[in-house]
């Protein structure tokens, strides 16, 4: 099992979307290593021919017909937004200014 | 009338029903012994006082015009903080939910409130469901009611110290890997995770979705089946609800009766490393099983010695992406100082609204969904899922169920554990296997540790949708042990506060 590096763990934090503190890189380099070692013991399984189990249920596609209900009221959702504005979700620049 | 707080659900369902005390009465009750002794246990976030007794004027006003209310109408129930109830704060015992008001009901809470069951709060958790103690709360962690500097279990542990500290006879928990089971075993009550898609999980916050799983914990084996009755049942709106009728929970528990039941031990879980307290009551608990007529034998699921390293890598899979809608965006916490990009406000928001063992999760999550690594981990372990779920179909072809000890150890220190993520996944050892093969699986009391006199529990596995089968050995062992206590494991549990 390879180390895991501070340098691996600011990248899953990246990929994760979480800007973590530079004093916790080393405690969760840590911790991972230690979680991802005793996790990689499926590997010790003999898995050939098994076919992956996503789900306990068996279900596949589940329809329904396509018709028309009254849905949540805009105001009622947008009471618990972070910032609103004309009807809508306020939401940071996503684009960079020109 | 006597203490209303001591009753049972049924008991106050027959009170009710007969019209000898009121569900404002009832409701105001347990709210006034949580607002004097709760602050001890800490098993609530949020008390909503004023609902709860609204709910319960509904019922006795549909009593008193003669209209058809279901048995539990007006008994009191503890909800855990991850599903949605309108128009009460949900936040998963996390930061970054904090404030925020769910605009619609989960099907759990619709079904509670249509059979009339009073809501009196949301009980506390380990953030997003992660944990075994409900020390991972944001907010603040729990007691266990038999002794307060010892966890109640997790990740439902507000809905486990309710119900052991009486401040509510029903409590809603939802059970990813054990969290419903090993929170009842250590506070001495009984719990139960129905069969995977038995109860819907519409308006349940995601943790991991193959898994999760709510469902009831009560004093009692026919309280629990009763409140499960009531939370089960088909829902177009979970794709993963199974259409079937509920199994008839309710009759089982009442039939007391083992003669002729094939039950298996499960082999692997138990000697070297597990408490001695807890191997001697379970072996007690195979003796009495057999006394009253059960045919018991050991059984080997070869594969349950790899749930634990399954489980802690499809679970944070799904969780890592389940989580990522807290962005920021549309609900929940913003941090944000007017001039950063939208992809820095996710990160920043992320890293304030999340504790550590979310991060960790999410983490290991992306680490093992990642290319390079998924084929590794997260594949390899939905194979040796489905290799456990295999060993189990297997052994229901010799018995009709399977016991083991509900968790290795009794409740734990405060702060034990905290440090040591490894130590904590342990507490999950015996619940994992039925969790990932989606299997029923319950936890009921059969006694006290002799090292510690803290709860031991008893963990009672059926086949998928055989949810009843448990509840039939579950029910036999209660009144035996019953009839030899001279009344309930809780009933020994000790005052709150040095009062009633």
């Amino acid at each position: 099992m390879s180390r895991i590096t501070r340098e691996e763990v600011a990248n899953l934090a990246r990929l994760a979307r979480l800007d973590l503190a530079e004093s916790e890189l080393d405690e969760y380099a840590q911790q991972l290593e230690i979680i991802l070692e005793s996790v990689a013991k499926v590997s010790e399984v003999s898995t050939k021919d098994v076919k992956p189990m996503s789900h306990a249920t068996g279900l596949v596609n589940i329809f329904r017909e396509d018709i028309t209900k009254e849905s949540l009221k805009r105001e009622e959702i947008l009471r618990s937004a972070p910032a609103t504005e004309d009807d809508r979700f306020r939401v940071p620049r996503i684009l960079d200014e020109e | 009338m006597s203490d209303l707080t001591k009753l049972s659900a049924l008991e106050l369902s027959s009170e009710l029903t007969k019209g000898s005390v009121s569900a404002v009465e009832v409701t105001k009750a347990h709210l006034d012994r949580i607002e004097s002794l709760d602050k001890t246990v800490q098993s609530f976030l949020h008390v909503d006082k004023t609902g709860a007794i609204k709910q319960a004027e509904e019922v006795d006003k549909n009593r008193k015009e003669k209209k058809k209310v279901s048995s539990l109408a007006g008994v009191p129930l503890a909800l855990k903080d991850v599903l949605t109830q309108k128009g009460v704060p949900t936040t998963c015992g996390s930061k970054i939910l904090e404030g925020w008001i769910p605009p619609y009901d989960s099907t759990v809470v619709k079904n509670l409130k249509n059979a009339g069951i009073v809501i009196l709060g949301k009980t506390n958790m380990d953030e997003f469901a992660m944990g075994s103690s409900t020390e991972n709360s944001a907010y603040f962690p729990t007691k266990n009611p038999w002794d307060l500097t010892k966890i109640p279990g997790g990740s439902s542990g507000g809905s486990s110290a309710a119900v052991s500290a009486f401040f509510a006879p029903l409590a809603i928990g939802t059970d990813t890997g054990g969290s419903i089971r090993q929170p009842a075993a250590v506070t001495g009550i009984v719990g139960a995770k129905p069969s995977y898609g038995g109860v819907s999980r519409f308006g349940l916050v995601a943790f991991a979705s193959s898994l999760d799983q709510a469902g009831p914990f009560a004093r009692t084996v026919l309280d629990c089946a009763m409140l499960h009755e009531v939370m089960a049942g088909h829902d177009p709106l979970d794709s993963t609800s199974i259409n079937q009728p509920v199994p008839d929970v309710v009759s089982a528990a009442k039939l007391q009766d083992v003669k002729g039941m094939k039950i298996g031990i499960i082999k692997e879980l138990g000697g070297k490393g597990w408490q001695t307290g807890v191997l001697n009551r379970f072996n007690e608990s195979v003796e009495l099983l057999k006394s009253m007529g059960a045919q018991v034998k050991e059984i080997s699921i070869p594969h349950s010695l790899y749930a634990l390293a399954t489980y802690y890598l499809i679970a944070p899979s799904e969780a890592s992406s389940n989580l990522a809608r807290f962005d920021g965006m549309r609900y929940g916490l913003r941090v944000d100082d007017g001039n950063l990009s939208a992809e820095e406000v996710m990160n920043k928001t992320r890293e304030k609204g999340f504790g550590k063992e979310v991060k960790r999760r999410i983490m290991i999550g992306t680490y093992a969904l990642s290319s390079g690594y998924y084929d590794a981990y997260y594949a390899q372990a939905q194979k040796v899922r489905a290799l456990i779920a295999q060993d189990l179909t297997n052994a229901f072809k010799e018995v009709d169920v399977l016991i083991s000890p509900t968790s290795p150890t009794t409740a734990w220190g405060l702060g034990e554990r905290v440090n040591n993520p490894m130590a904590m996944y342990l507490a999950d050892l015996a619940t994992l296997p039925p969790s990932l093969a989606g299997i029923p699986a319950m936890s009921v009391p059969i006694g006290l540790a002799d090292e510690d006199q803290l709860p031991v529990g008893l963990q009672i596995v059926a086949p998928f949708m055989n949810d009843d089968r448990m509840y039939r050995v579950g029910g036999a062992i209660e009144a035996s042990l019953k009839s030899k206590w001279n009344g309930l494991l809780i009933d020994q549990v000790p005052a709150l506060g040095g009062g009633k």
